[in-house]
């Protein structure tokens, strides 16, 4: 076996951190409080920051980002859901952020392709799952209608959460294990917010699989469009 | 720090009791003394109140600018066409908020809140720098917003490093060095785009006939009619006229532009070998009018997107007071720090 990066995980990977960034980016400009104007760009900076270091292990950051079409990402669809109000934003990064970490904690300590790149990253994801789990708590525990706005929220990504833990082909990790993990420690950032964990299929809506196959959610087409358009209007130019 | 002046001590603080008319005159006396010798005043120092006043309009107007001025580069960053550029943006835009936040910290040492100059910009008793009402139509914009409106601001707020109102001062030293950052990665995207294709220089050079106008508007009214700038001068605030930095500017953008291989949107504008300055043509004083009473192109934009944010933002600040309200008696996290 050489040391050959495995396409299908750095892909997968790299997604998940350039699709999230994306979204991210949308709220500059639109925060409730200057201190998370610069909160959520840091977490932006940070995810597109490994975006670029992963999609490199594998061909050239701009041509993945740019040229392919919506069916050849891999990311998931829980980070291409639309910001929603800032609850969803949060719903959202509390199980994406919780997800990566553990996975980036299992991948920084075994040696493999994803070692360094982990190794760096984990204490990025580490602050962005603190500031994640301290809205949950806030929002939940905070006024009537917010603890509504976070129980609304965390209902409504729930669904898209189970795919987190389909194996990705060249990630060599338990994947049951950080399941496990996962839903432990959501459990207890939810209990500590006063709100309820969601039932219901974790499932997506795709029961083959979802984004790690390229099966996207409607609204991931037109962020596309949106993110590629300039790119593709200048063929062959460089910035 | 200056010492040539009378010593700390003797300037009274500000919040000592109401002295009389002799008492006051003493303030002031030392108030001067100190501003003569290049001193700082601290926020616990006596100051006129007219000098107050005017700090915190100025103070309070500039970090309005800084985050208006997030919204038409913003407008870029899901557009931005390469990944690098994308997080140069983002950075860009996260550090124009952190400049916000110091600003908004420096005028609450002269004894506001951030709440209530927020209040005044989302009501438009305080204003912003007009050149924010102007749209970022392409990319290039981008660059030329790095170049141009950065480059102006910095020849601006250079000399308010030196300002004699010490936070004021302290915030615009940190400001300045992620500015003239900021202002080399403009030039450098420009850069890219005229030494590309065709349709790119294109676009670089419609981006800059576009803003220099505006950008040469940022220094404000000629000096003639210039309402504060004569007593900010005297309270060594303000250092330089309007006119002598707009014309330190065009000095410094000329070369940048022959440069850059692009050319300024004005046919008046050479070298007067007799001056050692350039000359220039007329700015346009009834459209910078225009726009300062709120009629440029994007100023019910701006603020609209600045009152919704706030507005829609509003359960979300009282979630966490309440929150914090809730736990006051904890003593544990304390908040988010980076490892």
């Amino acid at each position: 076996m050489t040391a050959t990066v495995p396409t299908a995980a750095a892909l997968a990977l790299g997604d998940d951190a350039l699709v999230l960034s994306h979204r991210l980016g949308e709220w500059a400009g639109h925060a409730p409080v200057l201190e998370e104007e610069v909160a959520l760009a840091n977490i932006a900076l940070d995810l597109l920051g490994q975006a670029r270091v992963l999609l490199s292990m594998t061909g050239d950051e701009d041509e993945l980002a740019y040229l392919r079409e919506e069916r050849a990402f891999r990311n998931l669809q829980l980070v291409e859901q639309p910001n929603g109000d800032f609850a969803h934003t949060i719903a959202r990064q509390l199980y994406f952020s919780t997800y990566q970490h553990l996975l980036y904690s299992e991948l920084a300590s075994r040696e493999g392709p994803f070692q360094p790149l982990a190794g760096k990253a984990v204490k990025e994801v580490a602050y962005h799952r603190d500031h994640a789990e301290q809205w949950t708590v806030r929002l939940g525990d905070g006024t009537d209608l917010s603890h509504d706005r976070m129980s609304r929220a965390c209902d409504a990504l729930w669904r898209f959460t189970g795919e987190m833990f389909q194996p990705i082909p060249g990630v060599e990790v338990d994947w049951a294990a950080l399941e496990a993990s996962w839903i432990a420690s959501v459990t207890d950032v939810l209990g500590r917010a006063t709100l309820t964990v969601p039932e219901g299929p974790r499932t997506g809506a795709w029961a083959a699989g979802a984004g790690r196959q390229g099966l996207h959610t409607e609204s991931f087409g037109r962020m596309l469009a949106e993110m590629q358009h300039l790119h593709r209007s200048h063929p062959g130019a460089s910035w | 720090m200056a010492t040539a002046a009378a010593p700390r001590t003797d300037r009274t603080p500000a919040d000592g009791a109401p002295g009389a008319t002799a008492d006051i005159a003493a303030h002031q006396h030392a108030f001067d003394t100190a501003v003569a010798a290049e001193e700082r005043i601290e926020p616990r120092d006596w100051m006129p109140d007219a000098y107050r006043a005017t700090l915190v309009r100025q103070i309070a107007q500039h970090a309005h600018s800084e985050i208006i001025g997030m919204q038409p580069e913003a407008n870029w960053i899901t557009r931005a066409p390469s990944l690098r550029r994308k997080a140069i943006l983002m950075a860009k835009v996260q550090d124009e908020a952190g400049h916000g936040l110091y600003l908004y910290s420096a005028a609450e040492t002269l004894g506001t809140s951030r709440e209530e100059l927020l209040d005044k910009l989302h009501s438009g008793r305080q204003k912003y720098s007009s050149i924010f009402n102007y749209p970022t139509l392409t990319w290039a914009d981008v660059g030329a917003i790095g170049w141009l409106v950065d480059g102006a601001a910095i020849t601006n707020q250079v000399p308010l490093c030196r300002c004699s109102y010490g936070p004021y001062a302290r915030a615009m030293v940190r400001i300045c060095k992620e500015e003239s950052f900021h202002q080399r990665q403009g030039y450098e995207l420009l850069l890219a785009l005229s030494q590309g294709t065709p349709e790119q220089h294109a676009m670089a050079q419609d981006a800059v006939d576009r803003w220099w106008w505006p950008s040469l508007m940022m220094f404000g009214p000629p000096d003639d009619s210039s309402q504060h700038s004569a007593q900010s001068m005297e309270w060594k605030i303000k250092r330089h006229s309007n006119d002598e930095l707009r014309q330190r500017f065009v000095d410094i953008a000329v070369p940048q532009a022959k440069s850059l291989g692009l050319t300024l949107p004005d046919p008046d504008l050479k070298w007067n070998e007799e001056r050692g300055h350039h000359d220039f043509g007329a700015i346009d004083w009834t459209e910078f009018k225009e726009v300062l009473k709120g009629n440029g192109p994007c100023n019910e934009q701006r603020i609209s997107q600045r009152r919704r944010a706030h507005d829609e933002g509003a359960w979300v600040r009282e979630a966490a007071a309440a929150h914090a309200a809730k736990h006051a008696g904890n003593t544990g996290r304390t908040g988010a720090t980076r490892a």
